[in-house]
């Protein structure tokens, strides 16, 4: 689907598209604001930004010394190569176990591989923990944004939502009404649950552990209480040493929603007692992303969200627009990485205003790679017609000085005697929903002819 | 080629030209740590408490409303609180899910973000004791608080086999409308006593 023509849909309820813009916005400040009380702010994602590409430099050793050393802790260690492999390895641990009631908390690499589906056609019930999860699984929707999951829906829809599918009371609103029953309807399925799932934020390779981090405590309850822990990590998660999380946790969680850090940031280097703990290390297109100059450094990203908090795209278009999973700046680079054809619309669902390289943690240059995905775009031949003709066109006036001056008089001399219905046709996207600033009388370049040299 | 030969290699074969591991400069220092600390701390929902000894935690723990409530407490300090539930008579987490109060011990502090190290060893038989509960107190002893997360990291211990995490104030979330709603699904109020 088209980004232009679902943000229209998204974007023609006006009160709501502001509400949306409001609410994200929020977060942007209170990133800006937990950013400012550390001095070393600039430093630190220098710092996180070339561990990374260290990282990345010898991903293959890393993850050797990682799963090492994993392997000692008692933790097993499975790899895959796509969504189907790491699935069925998930399953087949499950089902290993007679498990069929299995707590998540989030791991977008999940909804990036389809497990939920996939173990619900084998008979295991799969139950998101995270509040905003659960929201939009109870609604049977994708999530919106990927920290604040539930971040579309309205108090009142959610208090709908859970009247019609956890039994609460009808007509409630209040998000500490909803939230208490969410507890109470979940703690149920953790003590029920035979097996947890989470996903990784960093896998260290030196110790052969991993951290998870929330604010809620799911991942904690979720993987302390039954016997076997799943945790599914895609390669690009894991970092050289302990010493380096002292970096990226003073970046997340204040990039993510201006925290200082998450409630419960959680080390785990083996099984519990008497359990079982798995990691599977998943590839599915990240070994190609790596073998590319310009976007391997979008294996970098640490999922904060913040370049979809202060993005004025996302902001007024909503998560569900994005044809790819993860949506705003960071998915509009990752998503045709996957899948040009299919998400061909992306790298256009943008300003390339350039605030979404502004604030990220690890400085991916985001703008810069919608820009050049562009250029991949059209010679892949996935630009649409319209878009290839303008261009084409554009593109011969522009390197023609000539007849760049011809165009610039004639469009100042037609375009203000033009009638409305004309000037405003379906042909212009820039005169949807706003009106074309006026017409000068003179080019920048009679101006500057006047000037006294 | 299985997977694990096939990822390996596709990765080593992407691999761009080997650039030097940097280290951070030092983070922040606060000049008052222990004051900085609390402040954190109450902005992330916690509640700070000094007392000078044992007996002085103790009289500020019944003050506490939630702990004056609790039928079922857990202690893993001792002499810290008055347990009613004997942790290492129960054989399954499962069975702490009715649990009111937990009080267990933390190594350190961490002044920039009001988080607090707790080495998975001193939780006793059950790791999920400080999740499960209803209400958590943390005791930690004076002069353990270090300025900031690279600090923490040059001072811990990672246990291997083993667990440990970072504990900052409640559980929350804000998944519904932004709202902050203290009480997710772990506990519902964390109390941080620095003794000494």
């Amino acid at each position: 689907m088209d980004h232009a023509k679902s943000a229209a849909r998204f974007a023609a309820d006006e009160a709501r598209t502001h509400w949306h813009d409001q609410a994200l916005y929020s977060l942007r400040g209170k990133r800006d604001r937990a950013a400012a009380t550390i001095p070393e702010w600039e430093q630190l994602r220098e710092t996180a930004a070339r561990v990374k590409e260290h990282t990345l430099s010898r991903l293959a050793e890393y993850l050797e010394e990682f799963e090492r050393n994993a392997r000692k802790n008692g933790i097993q260690v499975h790899w895959a190569r796509d969504g189907e492999e790491h699935n069925a390895i998930v399953h087949g641990i499950l089902a290993r176990h007679g498990a069929t009631r299995m707590v998540k908390s989030k791991s977008m690499l999940t909804e990036e591989c389809h497990l939920n589906p996939y173990l619900e056609a084998r008979g295991i019930e799969v139950v998101d923990t995270d509040l905003g999860e659960r929201i939009v699984q109870l609604a049977e929707d994708p999530p919106s944004h990927i920290v604040v999951p539930a971040i579309h829906r309205k108090r009142e829809e959610i208090g709908e939502l859970f009247h019609r599918t956890i039994g609460t009371a009808a007509g409630l609103s209040d998000p500490k009404v909803l939230t208490e029953a969410a507890r109470q309807h979940l703690r149920q399925k953790f003590m029920g649950a035979q097996a947890g799932l989470s996903g990784v934020n960093f896998a260290i390779a030196e110790t052969g552990g991993f951290v998870v981090v929330t604010n809620e405590g799911n991942a904690d309850m979720g993987t302390s209480l039954p016997p076997v822990h799943i945790a599914c990590m895609g390669v690009e998660k894991v970092i050289p040493r302990a010493r380096d999380l002292g970096v990226f946790l003073r970046l997340l969680a204040r990039s993510a929603t201006g925290q200082p850090v998450s409630s419960y940031t959680t080390h785990f280097h083996g099984p519990m007692r008497g359990g079982e703990l798995h990691v599977v290390i998943v590839d599915n297109g990240r070994s190609q992303s790596l073998a590319s100059e310009v976007f391997r450094r979008s294996l970098s990203c640490i999922r904060c969200g913040a370049c979809l908090n202060t993005c004025p795209v996302y902001r007024r278009s909503g998560g569900y627009s994005y044809s790819y999973l993860i949506p705003g700046p960071i998915g509009s680079v990752l998503g045709p990485q996957r899948d040009p054809a299919a998400h061909a619309s992306l790298p256009f669902a943008s300003s390339l205003c350039g605030s979404c390289t502004d604030v990220c943690p690890v400085k991916i240059d985001l703008h810069h790679e919608l820009y050049a995905f562009r250029q991949v775009l059209v010679e892949k031949g996935l630009v649409p017609l319209h878009k290839r003709i303008a261009m084409a066109i554009l593109g011969s006036v522009l390197s023609r000085p000539w007849a760049y001056r011809l165009a610039g008089r004639l469009l100042r001399w037609i375009v203000p005697r033009l009638p409305r219905w004309l000037a405003y046709g379906p042909w212009n996207a820039w005169g949807k929903q706003r009106e074309l600033p006026p017409m000068p009388k003179e080019s920048f370049r009679d101006l500057v002819g006047k000037e006294p040299p | 080629m299985n997977a694990r030969e096939a990822i390996l290699s596709a990765l080593r074969r992407a691999a761009p030209p080997r650039v030097p591991l940097p280290d951070a400069a030092p983070g922040i220092v606060y000049p008052d740590p222990e004051r900085q600390f609390a402040e954190v701390l109450a902005g992330v929902g916690g509640k700070f408490v000094r007392v000078p000894d044992l007996a002085a935690l103790n009289f500020e723990l019944g003050k506490v409303e939630a702990y004056a409530r609790a039928k079922q407490v857990a202690s893993l300090v001792p002499g810290a609180g008055i347990a009613t539930v004997d942790l290492s008579a129960v054989k399954d987490p499962h069975e702490l899910d009715g649990l009111d109060f937990s009080i267990i011990p933390g190594e350190f502090g961490v002044a920039e973000n009001g988080a607090i190290w707790i080495p998975g060893s001193t939780l006793g038989p059950h790791r999920a004791v400080f999740v499960v509960c209803q209400h958590l107190a943390i005791v930690v002893p004076a002069g353990q608080i270090v300025s900031n997360m690279q600090e923490a990291y040059a001072r811990l211990v990672i246990e291997r086999p083993g667990y440990g995490l970072f504990i900052s104030g409640p559980s929350k979330t804000a998944d519904i409308e932004q709202a902050l709603v203290i009480g997710a699904h772990g506990a519902r109020s964390c109390t941080v006593f620095v003794v000494g």
